[in-house]
């Protein structure tokens, strides 16, 4: 979708400020929405790239005007109701009308295996690359309404194949309708002028990663 | 838990969010998603356990092990994993700065990260003026963040689109002859594992 998450290339957003000997967390808030966002993906009623989709269906307004975790909050909010963990009622007076499955809940000695395999997007199956490394490659100029993970500012552009990664899980669907539609992941180089105009340096480059189903023939 | 950041801009009166994640996490606790303990467990896996100190490590240990860094920079998670750190479910792929080129890392559309190697990335990496400059201008960042980079110095950026993680290999700074690992591993920081600045010799030798 053409939201303002996807931000490369905007302007006027103010500089980088690094903060110094910054806390992992800045507010007990911030560390039980990390958690319970992570515990509640134990249940497998969503993957990562449906729970990327619920942050960035925030408003646009409040996207912005919004800290990191207040838009996890609103995503995990978002993906409980509409996933059927939670009702909205419930969410609404706070009160449970039911219990779950005990099954899929996330134990505290199941904690750093889940952490360590919950992403599993490189999958072992056979698939034919589409293209091959120092191919030439042109961003398809697609607007889908859904996820996507191909930025704005590389749709149309081109590029060339530095490398192909192996067969991964295709983000763009597998966010909406579930469909893995395993394919070959590469890494592109566009070259900083190409995106950006005469402006960029004539050295420097941008390497994206792009999925077959991203890409044409130069 | 550290809570003494209360006057942060970041966090806000019990009446906003804090207040809304309370009621959230009674309500999953009362319904029976979650159990408090495997919260505890993920707070302090990140709070204690994973962190950027353990990339340092890497860098170190490729800095003082030619072999290692063969390996690293040939499959950047295998390499990583022998040093024990989680990466089961990611790909890493180790990007070596030279004289010649400088890596800088971004996730322009959300904020992935080497998190196993990391640990979570700072609010400046997930925040919109970093997400929207780092691509269209990547030298005003380094600039700002970790001095200039001459005009012959090839810029490199990585837009962290897939489930495909980057760590910048930064250079090995004149002046550590001879430090052990350990040593090396104590001046290594976040910001030059993502490509923001280079490492530096502190003014106080390390012990």
């Amino acid at each position: 979708m053409n939201g303002v998450h996807d931000m490369g290339g905007m302007h006027g957003m103010g500089p980088v400020e690094i903060e110094k000997d910054e806390p992992v967390f800045h507010a007990e808030w911030e560390a039980r929405t990390y958690a319970l966002t992570i515990a509640c993906g134990s249940h497998r009623k969503w993957n990562i790239d449906v729970s990327r989709h619920s942050r960035e269906r925030m408003p646009p307004a409040d996207y912005l005007a919004a800290t990191y975790y207040e838009r996890w909050l609103f995503g995990l909010r978002t993906l409980l109701v509409e996933q059927g963990l939670v009702t909205a009622r419930e969410l609404e007076t706070g009160r449970a009308e039911g219990r779950a499955d005990p099954a899929g809940v996330l134990r505290a000695r199941q904690v750093e295996d889940f952490l360590a395999n919950r992403i599993r997007a490189r999958v072992d199956v056979e698939a034919a690359p589409r293209f091959r490394a120092g191919q030439g490659v042109v961003a398809r100029n697609i607007h889908p309404s859904g996820h996507t993970r191909l930025p704005r500012y590389a749709r149309g552009r081109r590029g060339v194949i530095d490398r192909d990664y192996g067969v991964f899980i295709f983000p763009d669907t597998n966010a909406m309708t579930r469909d893995k539609k395993p394919q070959h992941l590469y890494g592109v180089r566009f070259a900083a002028r190409e995106l950006w105009g005469h402006a960029a340096s004539a050295r420097d480059s941008v390497y994206v990663n792009l999925w077959d189903d991203h890409l044409d023939p130069a | 838990m550290s809570d003494h950041h209360h006057d942060h801009d970041h966090d806000r009166p019990l009446s906003g969010p804090a207040l809304r994640v309370k009621a959230l996490e009674s309500l999953l606790v009362e319904k029976g998603l979650v159990d408090p303990q495997a919260l505890d467990e993920i707070i302090d896996t990140f709070e204690t356990r994973i962190g950027p100190r353990n990339g340092a490590r890497v860098v170190a240990r490729a800095w003082t092990d030619a072999d290692y860094k063969r390996r690293l920079l040939a499959d950047g998670g295998a390499a990583i994993a022998e040093m024990g750190f989680i990466a089961r479910g990611e790909d890493i792929v180790v990007l070596e700065n030279t004289p010649q080129v400088r890596n800088l890392v971004v996730c322009t559309l959300c904020s992935c990260y080497p998190w196993s190697v990391l640990g979570l990335p700072p609010v400046w990496y997930k925040s919109a003026p970093y997400r929207s400059r780092a691509v269209i201008d990547p030298r005003g960042v380094l600039a700002e963040l970790g001095g200039p980079v001459p005009d012959a110095v090839e810029v490199r950026v990585w837009d962290s689109t897939a489930e495909m993680r980057y760590l910048v290999l930064p250079e090995r700074p004149a002046g550590t002859e001879g430090w052990s690992e350990h040593q090396l591993a104590e001046i290594v920081t976040r910001d030059a594992m993502i490509g923001v600045a280079p490492v530096t010799v502190p003014k106080e030798p390390a012990r």
